[in-house]
């Protein structure tokens, strides 16, 4: 055994499972997949008094269309997420980017709502919900409240939930029209965490002008970013005009915390970034142009 | 802390235990159910050498802890081979291709591509490398291992 000594719940329902959350006051912490969590656990680098698990809560599974989004309930594996013709066709780049994420043994195990809530910078889920502006359903016995995912990741391993509150799913706007979507990543070994990576949507109007953009940053900065300036940039844009290229270095431009480790340093990190906005914009306008 | 009553089939046999909530299920099956056949590499989830199948999908049992198991159908590489003590497929397999030399990851290895080819029976060199990647081998170089997947494959 590796973990510091806990208690352990199993609620059988998101409403038993928030009662536990106020009853036990701030003392305790949320586990689904367990994917990043148990590893901290293993590693000593968290400790804590009470687990409260809601891996097992119907409820809190499911992917389904709900008027113009796309529910997945927190616990849904991604595995599932994999597997899902729905979420394939309603938010392609949610599918795209999940064989990213570890392995398929992790993915058997870990859940859309447990990597948001883990808020990694270096992870796929909180790049996607950002660029595609998602949001996120917090639930506690005070009641149900929206937090959309621009306002919820406040910095490493940091999010808007307070204590007592589950994150019960999140809603994922369904693009249509002449669209294209495009995941790249670099990796120093397949399924690690990546030096920098990129999520990409584009929509083009008739005329083949960019009627709206999404950028998503990986691993560059302390919480997943989006290159805002960059989509301002390209908005009603002839798309034969823009030069990917551009695209990807307007995108690192103003990135002021991106982080420098032994794998790379910050400006390394952004030379890849910038490589992977221009490769991914490339994907997904060849996509929406249907080349 | 208060310790949890759990109770699981272990390779087709009921296993009822009283455990601590921190006891991974790799630990739960290594030093409570005897199975040593699950190797425990890394502990953080990084290494593979102790997947099992838990509910048919191949997981990481070093990143589970043994409560979370309850009421699950585990099975490990024990559970892998016949009753005789027959091979599998998958088993014999590496074998042939000289998939493994010390053998210290290839329980892990043999719960993944039993998992993989249930999945995907004919899966195709890329699709072999993708579903291998999570397990790590420090001797054979990987070309044995993905010799006899894709001898599984054909």
């Amino acid at each position: 055994m590796k973990s510091a000594a806990f208690d352990y719940h199993r609620p059988s329902s998101a409403d038993e499972a928030v009662q536990l959350l106020a009853d036990l006051d701030g003392d305790a912490k949320v586990i689904a997949g367990g994917q990043s969590l148990v590893p901290m656990l293993a590693l000593r680098l968290a400790y804590l008094d009470h687990l409260v698990d809601v891996g097992r809560i119907d409820e809190l599974r499911g992917i389904e269309r709900r008027n113009g989004s796309l529910w997945v309930g927190a616990a849904t594996t991604q595995a599932s997420v994999e597997r899902n013709d729905e979420l394939a066709r309603s938010v392609p780049l949610l599918a795209r980017v999940t064989p990213f994420i570890g392995h398929f043994q992790i993915r058997n195990r870990g859940t859309v709502g447990g990597s948001i809530a883990h808020a990694d910078p270096a992870a796929e889920y909180p790049a996607v919900a950002v660029a595609l502006d998602a949001e996120f359903d917090a639930v506690s016995t005070r009641g149900t409240r929206t937090i959309p995912a621009s306002s919820f990741f406040g910095g490493m391993l940091t999010t808007a939930l307070e204590p007592d509150e589950l994150l019960a799913g999140i809603r994922f706007p369904v693009w249509t029209g002449r669209c294209g979507f495009a995941v790249q990543e670099f990796a120093r070994r397949h399924g690690d965490f990546a030096i920098a990576g990129a999520v990409v949507g584009v929509e083009l109007d008739d005329g083949g002008r960019v009627q709206r953009s999404a950028i998503g940053l990986i691993g560059l900065g302390s919480t997943p970013k989006r290159a805002t300036t960059a989509e301002a940039e390209l908005a009603g844009r002839q798309i034969s005009d823009v030069q990917p290229d551009d695209i990807g270095a307007q995108a690192m431009a103003g990135l002021d915390d991106v982080p420098t480790d032994l794998h790379g340093s910050a400006a390394y990190r952004k030379r890849v970034g910038a490589a992977m906005v221009a490769r991914a914009w490339a994907d997904a306008v060849t996509e929406a142009t249907g080349g | 802390m208060a310790e949890v009553p759990i109770e699981l089939r272990v390779n087709g046999q009921e296993r009822s235990a009283t455990v601590e909530p921190r006891l991974t299920l790799a630990d739960f099956l290594r030093e409570r159910c005897a199975l040593t056949g699950t190797h425990l590499g890394c502990e953080h989830g990084v290494c593979g050498a102790c997947t099992v199948l838990v509910d048919g999908d191949a997981v990481r049992a070093c990143l589970m802890f043994a409560v979370q198991a309850d009421g699950s159908e585990v099975t490990t590489v024990e559970g892998m081979s016949g009753a005789d003590g027959a091979l599998s497929a998958v088993q014999s397999a590496l074998r042939d291709c000289h998939g493994l030399q010390c053998g210290f990851c290839t329980p892990g290895f043999v719960v993944s591509i039993t998992a993989l080819l249930c999945d995907n029976p004919h899966p195709t060199d890329d699709e072999i490398r993708e579903g291998l990647s999570g397990n790590l081998c420090r001797c054979t170089g990987y070309q044995g291992i993905l010799q006899a997947v894709r001898q599984l494959a054909l």
